[in-house]
């Protein structure tokens, strides 16, 4: 119930999606920092992606619970 | 010329950085163009697609006025110091910045506002935006140049014209400046990655030799 309140909230915010090519640009460099050859910056690339995603998610989940105590 | 060995999961790899310091003056430059004198396009391209991407994403969304230099106690723009490691596509804010220093223009103009304390059939409209048709016949209009400082007097505890840039743009502005500056944050890993190459944990000889 939570969960789905909390996807539907930041899902109704457009803004919230320009945060996807950021995502995006700062996984590639920052694994394009870590590897030369192209299959391995994409592999690092997708890992980053992911633990920032989870990571902002985190940060983002904090504020949405602490919108309760307003 | 400098070049790195590493010890790859697929055999040594060897990275020719020819003149790093070189690549990484190109780097900051450009993003992607000290990769592209190393002969390294792959990666130049990726770096270019993705940190001018965010940078121009990010000037488009605050319709090129969140990238400006301005070192007044009352509008310090610290920001700009983040993009400026972008290199030269955040080079016409410091070129607008010196155009109006002493009261002048900016070279390129977006739109005219307004005077303070002008008004219009009565009505104060000090800092909007000059219709088009109008623009020039108003004395004293200030001017939105793209990539400069908002003209006229900055007042915290008054109206002015970058009071009316946050009124007009609301969050965006303060997106499109994150943007901006992310992109400048990341130039400065490519710039890395131009002057010591990937930072790969197996690298087993660090730069070997002149040659």
């Amino acid at each position: 119930m939570f969960q789905t309140l909390f996807l539907a909230d930041i899902l109704a915010v457009p803004r919230m999606y320009y945060v996807v090519p950021l995502i995006i640009a700062v996984s590639f460099v920052y694994g394009a920092t870590r590897h030369e050859r192209l299959d391995q910056i994409l592999v690092h690339s997708l890992r980053s992606a992911v633990w920032v995603t989870f990571f902002l998610a985190i940060i983002l989940g904090l504020i949405w619970f602490g919108g309760f105590w307003n | 010329m400098t070049q790195l060995r590493f010890d790859g999961d697929q055999g040594d790899m060897i990275i020719d950085l020819y003149d790093n310091r070189l690549a990484a003056l190109l780097a900051w430059l450009w993003p992607g163009a000290g990769h592209f004198y190393q002969r390294r396009f792959a990666k130049g391209f990726l770096f270019m697609l993705c940190i001018l991407g965010t940078f121009l994403m990010g000037l488009r969304i605050g319709s090129g006025r969140v990238v400006y230099a301005s070192l007044k106690s009352e509008d310090f723009r610290w920001q700009y110091f983040c993009q400026a490691a972008i290199g030269i596509p955040a080079l016409p804010a410091l070129v607008q910045s010196i155009s109006i220093r002493n009261g002048g223009d900016p070279i390129w103009v977006m739109c005219e506002r307004y005077p303070a304390g002008h008004r219009v059939d009565g009505r104060l409209v000090e800092y909007s935006r000059i219709d088009g048709e109008q623009s020039g016949s108003v004395p004293g209009s200030l001017k939105d140049g793209f990539m400069a400082p908002p003209s006229g007097k900055i007042d915290l505890d008054k109206s002015d014209v970058l009071g009316m840039w946050h009124i007009e743009l609301g969050n965006w502005f303060e997106i499109g400046t994150f943007y901006t500056v992310i992109a400048g944050l990341l130039n400065l890993l490519a710039i890395y990655d131009a002057f010591a190459g990937p930072v790969i944990l197996t690298k087993i000889i660090d730069p070997f030799g002149e040659t």
